[in-house]
């Protein structure tokens, strides 16, 4: 930025150069070198001590193990649930703040509701199992009201799992949600309604097409970090939990089989790629766009 | 459907109802956290035994470690903070190197280099970790087997957990920062310039200034992302444990009340953080939630 006593071209040269370094230097080392390293890792075989030969014998074993698959396909049919759930719960509310609430206290109910996601997920899941277990909060209330005769076992089911998950993802729902529906001109819904539309009519055709977009950008990233979880469905599921986040943990730290981690990673990052896609299409949108409204 | 229209009787009970069912689901979770940390037992658990101090200052010798007395809880507090203030660092400064880049520059591939910006965000944080480790591995071994140097720091460790992190982290500063670079009204910096100011004073006391709102945004998240961070964390994490680690080693063995003191803890911090970011001015509904 500074003037160096170069020729003006020169300079516009190096200051490009000293902004585009850390740019590189970021995406170079810590996303695109490890995910190559990454490819090449999950398309070896080791066949002796520092041996390898390239081999596709990574991937054969996830579709001969009918373990891995389905954990695969199980992981991929609960976060697309836990996705539409995460809608569902979050389209009303994200309805309130932008439109029903009026002036000052909407803003009031969106900090209200965001507040819970400025701590971590480890201590709300703490919360969802002192809640949820056994000897929780939950039972013991079921049993004081006569509904059951003993406390029952909340965790560990896959209900829990998905209330869990639904629970963390909330917030990357409401936020494009309400900023979608802020934009939306109350008088068009004034208009459908002096048209004669009724409320669902108006909702399927003046409100989803306008706020497509968010809602579009709230299920992807709930859909992307729901796939991605770890902690929300080993705790709260235990040892029936099977995620395939696990499975990749495993591989990876517990046995160190680092290739066959390496193939699972790539699967699981190809499931999430392709889904994004689709969504995408499905909505007609763009991917940067999505993000930055995000 | 709006206040400007009729609404049926029902359907605004409903309304309320939902809100308030809502409201409880999203902090029932957090209330519960906070009051058994007070809970005079060794599980937090109900029934209610009466009210103590202890897992805050429970001493050792008492049976009832607090949190206040358990070192190694404290320590992985201290390695959380550690981590976040680098990955704060770090990330805010390439967030403004990016944002001029990206908002400022025309370069061959500015397309495809943007783009790859955002990719961060679509990766599950498992992999970025497991990418990260097997790559510092091997670049390790090639260090070893050609220079014969053992960089311990490409080891599983805290270096690594800081390189994950902020490898995501990036992105989310360089998002908000390029948003509001690209709003700023660039005469304002031709006039300084006219007036005889010289660029770096431009950029010191016109630009900075500007930027500022976004540069304390983006690092309030990336502190509080990193923070939160467990995914990338787990697979990078060497013998230190960072907070998020050492809870949930400890949430599978079932743990005293402790645990809940420290969450407590850590709902003021970011209770604290919130007001302090509030009281930095007026916000809209959509930057409260930015940053």
């Amino acid at each position: 930025m500074a003037s160096l006593g170069i020729e003006p071209k020169w300079q516009g040269r190096l200051g490009l150069g000293l902004l585009l370094a850390p740019a590189i230097l970021w995406l170079g080392a810590l996303i695109v070198l490890p995910h190559v390293d990454l490819a090449v890792l999950s398309l070896r075989e080791r066949i002796g001590p520092r041996h390898y030969v390239p081999s596709l014998a990574q991937y054969r074993t996830f579709f001969t193990e009918p373990l891995y698959w389905h954990v695969f396909v199980r992981t991929a049919v609960m976060s697309v649930i836990a996705t539409f759930l995460t809608l569902l719960l979050a389209f009303p509310i994200a309805w309130i703040i932008a439109k029903l609430a009026k002036g000052r206290s909407g803003s009031l109910l969106f900090i209200l509701c965001l507040i819970p996601f400025w701590v971590s997920e480890t201590v709300r899941t703490l919360g969802w199992m002192i809640l949820l277990r056994e000897s929780g909060v939950l039972p013991a209330l079921l049993v004081k009201l006569g509904i059951t005769a003993v406390p029952v076992e909340l965790l560990y089911h896959d209900a829990t799992i998905m209330v869990g998950l639904v629970y963390t993802s909330l917030l990357f729902m409401l936020i494009p949600l309400v900023s979608s529906l802020e934009s939306l001109d109350n008088s068009l819904i004034e208009a459908a309604y002096d048209l004669g539309a009724n409320g669902f009519t108006t909702l399927r055709t003046v409100v989803i097409p306008h706020a497509a977009p968010g809602i579009t950008a709230g299920c992807i990233v709930v859909f992307m970090l729901t796939l991605g979880n770890y902690l929300t469905p080993t705790l709260l599921g235990g040892k029936s939990s099977q995620w395939f986040t696990e499975q990749i943990y495993n591989q990876f730290i517990t046995r160190f089989n680092w290739e066959q981690g390496a193939a699972l990673g790539f699967l699981l990052l190809g499931l999430s790629t392709a889904l994004v896609m689709l969504g995408l299409r499905l909505a007609g949108q763009r991917f940067g766009d999505v993000m930055r409204r995000t | 459907m709006i206040p400007s229209l009729p609404r049926p009787r029902w359907l605004r009970t409903a309304t309320v109802t939902y809100l308030a069912a809502f409201l409880a689901f999203l902090f029932l979770p957090l209330i519960v956290v906070a009051v058994f940390a007070f809970n005079n037992a060794p599980y937090p658990a109900p029934p209610w035994h009466g009210f103590t101090w202890d897992w805050f200052l429970g001493n050792p010798t008492s049976g009832r470690v607090g949190l206040f007395k358990d070192a190694d809880l404290l320590g992985s507090i201290w390695t959380s903070f550690v981590v976040a203030i680098w990955v704060t660092v770090l990330s805010v400064l390439i967030g403004i190197s990016n944002a001029f880049l990206i908002e400022r520059k025309n370069f061959a591939g500015k397309q495809v280099l943007s783009v790859l910006m955002l990719a961060p965000l679509v990766i599950p944080g498992v992999i970025l970790g497991i990418s990260i480790l097997a790559f510092a591995s091997r670049v390790a071994e090639f260090i070893d087997d050609t220079f014969g140097w053992d960089w311990d720091y490409l080891r599983p460790g805290l270096p690594l957990v800081v390189l994950g992190q902020f490898s995501y982290v990036a992105t989310i500063a360089t998002l908000t920062i390029s948003a509001r670079l690209r709003r700023f009204d660039r005469t304002l910096e031709e006039a300084a310039l006219n007036l005889g100011a010289s660029k770096p004073a431009v950029f010191r006391t016109i630009v900075l200034p500007y930027l500022r709102p976004a540069l304390i945004g983006s690092a309030a998240i990336s502190f509080l992302m990193s923070f939160a961070d467990f995914n990338t964390t787990l697979m990078l994490v060497g013998a230190d444990s960072p907070l998020t680690v050492e809870m949930y080693g400890r949430m599978r063995e079932g743990a005293t009340p402790v645990l809940n003191a420290v969450s407590l803890f850590l709902m003021l911090a970011s209770a604290l953080l919130a007001l302090g970011l509030m009281r930095g001015g007026p916000r809209t509904k959509s930057t409260a939630a930015a940053g």
